[in-house]
């Protein structure tokens, strides 16, 4: 019986036709193309960012304000400057507020309360950033009645804290329950334990979280546009309109002027290299740091 | 035997409680513990509170249009502010054209990046395609505007579009002066933007699908072609949709290189050599520059659709995602 059953299965099983051995082929050639495929434009414009950006780069573009249309030289150092005091402000509002609501998630919220909130985050989270330049602009600007920093940084605030709720939370759920519990058996009130051991645990997993949502939201320009607005000159004054880098880089690449092409292109490898520079000097951080060994 | 050690920690964090109170004998402790506890509350409640804050800002200032013109706001194709005349078609339009047309570009690609990582590729290589992937999703959408105009556009103009239109031409949707910036412009840099997000969903769904479904597979005699096709997509294609679903919500949404390659002219053409709007992009032009309370409503009112839009699309995404990753992957029908 097993013998009979065998021969039966054999010579299908040995012989793969050719239209299938053929079919087989073709798809893995159709997969690997599909790689080629996607991987040419995103080779081109890393090698554009970098040729174009480094021919254009200059100590003049790091530390000069913009000349006036026409005149050459000048470059987007406030606009590096309203970045950092935009993104600033954005951090200040929206880290505490992120981490906080990460907290309640993993430590309170293991219920149909804390479902909910996690499921308006996620929904948070697909916002277009345009519709949140557009709240930002009604809660902020017609409030205020000119356009600011602190609108620009309010509108990146609210991109950041549903990103930094989420991973927060993921990472104190990683942070084993025994060492809660070891904290409890000690005596330590729970504030205490939730602040100095399970947060610290998990440290470098949190701050990884909140460099990727600094990251997303330091080349957002669309809820900029009209926030922040854009400035020519320097501009320190959370209640004064300013420029910002990624603002800068649209304002320039859609001009008809070949020095500010030029200057965008100088501008998008700053850019590139700040957000790159900070995920991964986070990542390095993060394999060296405590919550290796905690797990 | 009642346990001196629960094991589950749940119990021991509810009964720490009492046991705390009693070591300290103070009342502040607790009254600590309460107050950091209604302080994590107030965050999270201010997550929900953000997202009410949205919509009624959003209802409030669209209120004009939406008293003005009504439902014909979404039918209407005048895009008039001088005579105050808005109908948002053109922009609806424009937001579904390109974001189908990325959607076309970019599914097939997408998912053979997806195969090819999870199912052919050499383990060494398997790293790097994927901290490539994950660098691509970093780069913000103004560098994407800023390659397109200056490499994409040009491209388009001198080769692809007189190409198309030599062969392609007597279909009607590849007619008329090849410009380079237009609707086939946003459509292939929206393909380049979503791609990235398409095919790590994917990935991530087509790792979950059980290893012993693909030993069943081969064992039967199958390829490894027909493994993937019979053991492979078919059990995860719930997963997949969800993720090109996801790569929808972000194209509908996405503003500024659509901005910066799709022509801004609000109108209706056949042809995807034409320049178009979208709804993101008429926002980010116009609304600083609205005079006129009817004026800027009407634009509120454009991003109070886009944000209704993007909410459904993404819910549905994560809705199909989640069905794969955590629930019941192999079925006895498949």
């Amino acid at each position: 019986m097993p013998e009979s059953t065998k021969s039966a299965i054999a010579p299908g099983m040995l012989q793969i036709s050719l239209y299938r051995r053929l079919t087989d082929k073709l798809m893995t050639f159709v997969a690997v193309s599909t790689v080629v495929i996607v991987l040419v434009p995103l080779v081109a414009i890393f090698s554009y960012l970098v040729i174009k950006g480094i021919g254009s780069i200059n100590w003049a573009f790091l530390t000069q304000t913009p000349k006036p249309v026409g005149e050459p030289g000048g470059g987007m150092a406030n606009a590096i400057g309203g970045s950092v005091l935009v993104l600033g402000i954005a951090s200040l509002l929206g880290v505490p507020v992120g981490i906080g609501a990460g907290i309640y998630l993993s430590e309170y919220g293991r219920n149909r309360f804390g479902d909910f909130v996690r499921f308006t985050s996620d929904v948070l989270n697909g916002v277009p950033s345009i519709v949140i330049g557009i709240v930002a602009y009604s809660i902020v600007v017609l409030r205020q009645r000119h356009f600011s920093a602190l609108a620009g940084g309010f509108a990146l605030a609210i991109m950041m804290i549903p990103t930094i709720a989420r991973t927060t939370e993921e990472m104190l759920l990683l942070v084993p329950n025994a060492i809660r519990e070891a904290a409890y058996g000690l005596g330590v009130p729970r504030w205490r334990t939730t602040l100095s051991i399970t947060l610290r645990t998990a440290t470098s997993g949190v701050i990884t979280g909140v460099m990727l949502a600094f990251a997303r939201v330091a080349g957002e320009t669309a809820p900029l546009l009209f926030t922040a607005f854009g400035n020519q000159y320097w501009n320190w004054n959370t209640n004064e309109p300013t420029a910002a880098l990624p603002l800068q880089i649209f304002t320039y690449a859609i001009s008809p002027f070949e020095e500010w092409h030029r200057q965008a292109w100088a501008g998008a490898l700053v850019l590139i290299v700040l957000i790159v520079g900070a995920v991964s000097a986070v990542r390095i951080a993060v394999r060296h740091g405590t919550l290796a060994g905690a797990n | 035997m009642t346990g001196p050690q629960p094991v589950v920690s749940q119990q021991v964090k509810a009964e720490s409680k009492p046991q705390v109170s009693l070591l300290r004998h103070t009342s502040s402790g607790e009254l600590a513990d309460k107050t950091f506890g209604y302080a994590m509350l107030a965050c999270a409640i201010g997550i929900l509170g953000l997202l009410a804050l949205i919509v009624y800002e959003l209802v409030l200032r669209s209120q004009l249009s939406w008293h003005a013109f009504g439902w014909s706001f979404f039918v209407g194709r005048d895009w008039n502010p001088v005579e105050e005349q808005f109908g948002a078609l053109p922009f609806i339009y424009g937001t579904i054209v390109s974001s189908l047309l990325s959607l076309i570009l970019a599914v097939p690609l997408a998912v053979g990046v997806a195969v090819f990582t999870t199912e052919m590729c050499p383990k060494w290589l398997r790293g790097p395609l994927s901290f490539f992937t994950e660098l691509l999703a970093a780069i913000p959408s103004v560098i994407y505007g800023l390659w397109a105009i200056f490499v994409l556009v040009p491209l388009l103009r001198e080769y692809v579009e007189p190409f198309l239109g030599k062969t392609l031409g007597w279909t009607g949707l590849f007619e008329g002066a090849p410009y380079g910036i237009g609707m086939l412009a946003a459509g292939v840099i929206l393909a380049i933007m979503i791609v990235p997000i398409i095919s790590s969903i994917s990935r991530e769904v087509l790792s979950v699908v059980p290893q012993h479904q693909r030993e069943a597979v081969l064992a039967l005699g199958a390829t490894r072609w027909e493994m993937i096709r019979v053991g492979v997509l078919r059990n995860a294609r719930a997963g997949i949709v969800g993720g090109v679903i996801l790569g929808l919500g972000r194209a509908l949404g996405e503003t500024m290189a659509v901005t910066m390659v799709i022509g801004n002219r609000p109108e209706i053409a056949k042809s995807l050599f034409a320049p178009g709007y979208t709804m993101a992009s008429v926002i980010a032009n116009e609304f600083s520059e609205a005079t006129g309370d009817t004026y800027l409503s009407a634009l509120v009112e454009i991003g109070l659709a886009l944000f209704l839009v993007t909410i459904v699309v993404n819910a549905l995404a994560r809705l199909m995602v989640w069905t794969v990753t955590r629930g019941q992957p192999a079925r006895g029908h498949a």
